[in-house]
């Protein structure tokens, strides 16, 4: 088996850590990461409980591929109850601290309590200590990460970090890792900070053994790679251009959210894609694209490494941000992009480089600014509350004093810290907060794309793409073909996306895998790792049986099928441009039959006969 | 009539050089498919994989059929996925 059979227990509130088997009868059940740890959170807290109480627990988690030689086999997640939504969040990292916790010995670590003052915790494989964070308890994630790296001088040092956003309470911060991969979405980050927890330090030298057949998991492990080689995705189109190669695609098919969602084509699309990061600039003659990069074990290696024109506005006078960091992606650039209506590159990125130096989501970050320039324009929000600034659609500057201001906890910022949902509440306007569940929107207007809609609707941790991307059957033909403006044929679609995302969620994989990979091509990696009767349609059933856990987790935490729903914007306002051009999301028709085909009831809840086939 | 031809990722090669935001404003006729504009270009048609013409997939068995009014827009990608 590849698990570590090793769970690290860190009571916080005591200031004590303790060591305990992994429950494998749930591991044969939820697999790993995802899966598994919130069947721990879901048995280990009340659901009811305060988010930023010392009731919540925190647990950071590898599946059983995390730190093998399986390609993309470097994920961890963090799992918690969410501030943001009140939901379960689940948010999944890449980089190299999930790798280096298992090749510390380590299958997950489970915080719980809060401590009286600031520490972090420092793993070297058995050595375990919770030491004070005084010193960077304040700064940024990148300062608490170079003071980490002097403190121990181990470059190899893996480190997670939450920064002054988390610490004021913002409520998307993410937990930040190797500076800039993130668990990023749901407030993970300021569930930790909560906690008093700064960072995790992780260094671990013992390799990462126990593969249940090693000669099975070598063959498997290269049939994949040869795979993803092979396919146009993953082998050419994101190592080259990254996931931003969106921008120009989902401007062009009319599903593009502009301007907090009233529009749906962005004018300056061209301006911010995956294109212009590859067009040398007027100042200097460089690309704003240095390089691609990859996490642990990938092969695919989608990551941006950008730098931003030394002339510009943003940083002129700031030489820390002259070198390369982690640039734009497709999800960061539209929200702080499209959705401000800013076409300015630079201030992408430097706001990009910011949400990772001090830890949010650019998504809800970016989509909270837009609803703040929407409640600017309307006269909501005025220069009082601003210092004087104008907060309007298109400003770049406005953009960029906006991610300071939030990420150092600041004036507006602890405003703009608070969400869309609760900006758009306190200013008297909740109708235009694009919100599900309290989590802002990602990057396809639903009124273009049908089945993102039901996606965005149903989705466990509030909006969020990645819990079933129907956009890459609907707008790329991945794995087929499906019109994205037809509602006929998309509940099935959707769930069984939200199934098999669950699974690669719980292995330890990326799920950009699964652009070249179905689960035939996974489930004989797990299966030689492993051991058990992992295959295609198992890992499904536990997909299934994963999925149908967050539900229930939700609804004990009072979540209701009202909740299942999208703003009123998107289902009222048809859009006015392109292809959707007079369409609405038509909800409507797709979530009675898709609580059928889950075997929910009409309330949204799963049946006695689905509980007991799935074994919940 | 005109024709608003847009390549993008990796088939931005394939355009010539007085092309501006991946976009060229070509001339055809209203006798003509997406595959004549695609080879007339030289794009490979196994990399023409998204093909969008006023943001609608064109099928591949369709790529045959006379389908343009003037000023419409042919949008072409390779594979190309992300999230």
């Amino acid at each position: 088996m590849a698990w570590a059979n090793n769970v690290l227990r860190v009571n916080l509130t005591e200031g004590t850590t303790s060591n305990e088997p992994l429950n494998m009868e749930w591991a044969g059940l939820y697999l790993g990461q995802r899966g598994l740890a919130t069947k721990y959170l879901a048995e280990e807290i009340d659901p009811k409980c305060d988010a930023l109480g010392s009731g919540n627990k925190l647990i950071m988690t590898t599946g059983p591929l995390t730190g093998t030689m399986a390609s993309t086999g470097g994920r961890y997640s963090v799992v918690t109850k969410s501030p943001l939504t009140g939901a379960v969040a689940c948010s999944n990292s890449g980089g190299f601290i999930g790798a280096e916790l298992k090749a510390a010995g380590y299958d997950m670590i489970i915080f719980e309590g809060k401590s009286p003052r600031p520490v972090y915790l420092y793993v070297e494989n058995d050595k375990v200590e919770i030491a004070p964070a005084d010193e960077i308890w304040g700064q940024s994630v990148w300062a608490a990460d170079e003071w980490l790296h002097k403190k121990y001088q181990d470059p190899l040092l893996r480190i997670a970090a939450v920064g002054r956003a988390a610490e004021k309470g913002c409520l998307y911060a993410a937990v930040v890792n190797d500076l800039h991969r993130a668990a990023g979405r749901s407030g993970v980050g300021t569930v930790m900070a909560s906690k008093n927890l700064k960072a995790v330090a992780v260094r671990g030298t013992k390799g990462v053994g126990n593969i249940k057949d090693p000669g099975a998991f070598m063959q498997a492990v290269n049939a994949g790679k040869k795979v993803l080689a092979e396919n146009a995705v993953t082998g050419q189109g994101l190592p080259t251009y990254g996931t931003q190669v969106l921008m120009n695609v989902i401007n062009e098919v009319g599903a593009m959210p502009t301007r907090n969602m009233r529009e749906v084509q962005f004018e300056g699309a061209s301006k911010i894609s995956a294109e212009a990061m590859h067009e040398p600039r007027e100042s200097d003659g460089k690309p704003n694209l240095v390089t691609n990069a990859g996490c642990f074990g990938c092969t695919i290696a989608c990551g941006r490494i950008s730098t931003i024109d030394r002339g510009h506005f943003s940083i002129e006078n700031k030489p820390q941000y002259w070198g390369a960091s982690g640039g734009l992606e497709y999800e960061a650039a539209w929200a702080l992009g499209s959705d401000t209506g800013v076409d300015d590159i630079d201030a992408l990125t430097y706001a990009n480089f910011i949400c990772n130096e001090d830890g949010i989501d650019p998504i809800s970050f970016g989509a909270t600014v837009a609803a703040a320039m929407e409640l600017y324009q309307i006269g909501a929000i005025t220069k009082e509350q601003t210092g004087g600034v104008e907060l309007k659609f298109g400003s770049a500057e406005a953009l960029a004093w906006a991610t300071e201001v939030t990420c150092r906890g600041e004036g507006f910022g602890l405003d703009l810290g608070m969400g869309s949902k609760r900006l758009c509440e306190k200013y008297g306007h909740p109708d235009l907060s694009m919100t599900v569940k309290g989590q802002e929107f990602p990057a396809y207007d639903p009124r273009g794309i049908q089945g993102m809609g039901l996606t965005y609707a149903t989705s466990n941790r509030g909006a969020c793409h990645l819990r079933s991307y129907t956009v890459s059957s609907e707008v790329m033909g991945v794995p087929e073909k499906t019109d994205p403006l037809v509602t006929e044929g998309k509940p099935e679609l959707v769930k069984a996306f939200q199934d098999a995302t669950s699974i690669v969620d719980s292995s330890g994989l990326c799920v950009f895998t699964t652009f070249a990979w179905t689960l035939e091509d996974i489930a004989p990696q797990v299966a030689a790792a492993c051991g058990g009767d992992w295959t295609a349609e198992s890992m499904l059933e536990a997909g299934e049986r994963i999925w149908n856990l967050e539900r229930e987790f939700n609804l004990a935490a009072g979540l209701t099928a009202a909740d299942d729903t999208l703003p009123k914007r998107l289902l009222t306002e048809p859009a006015q441009t392109g292809p959707a051009k007079g369409n609405v999301n038509r909800l409507h028709e797709m979530l009675p039959k898709y609580y059928e085909v889950r075997g929910w009831n009409e309330q949204g809840v799963p049946t006695d006969e689905t509980r007991q086939r799935l074994s919940l | 009539m005109k024709l608003v031809f847009k390549l993008y990722a990796g088939l931005t090669d394939y355009l010539p050089p007085d092309a501006v935001d991946n976009k060229l404003i070509i001339e055809v006729s209203e006798h003509n498919t997406a595959y004549e504009v695609i080879d007339r270009y030289n794009v490979p048609r196994e990399m023409a994989h998204l093909v969008l013409l006023n943001g609608v997939y064109i099928k591949p068995e369709d790529r045959n059929k006379a389908v343009f009014n003037d000023g419409d827009t042919l949008a072409i990608w390779p594979p190309v996925a992300g999230g």
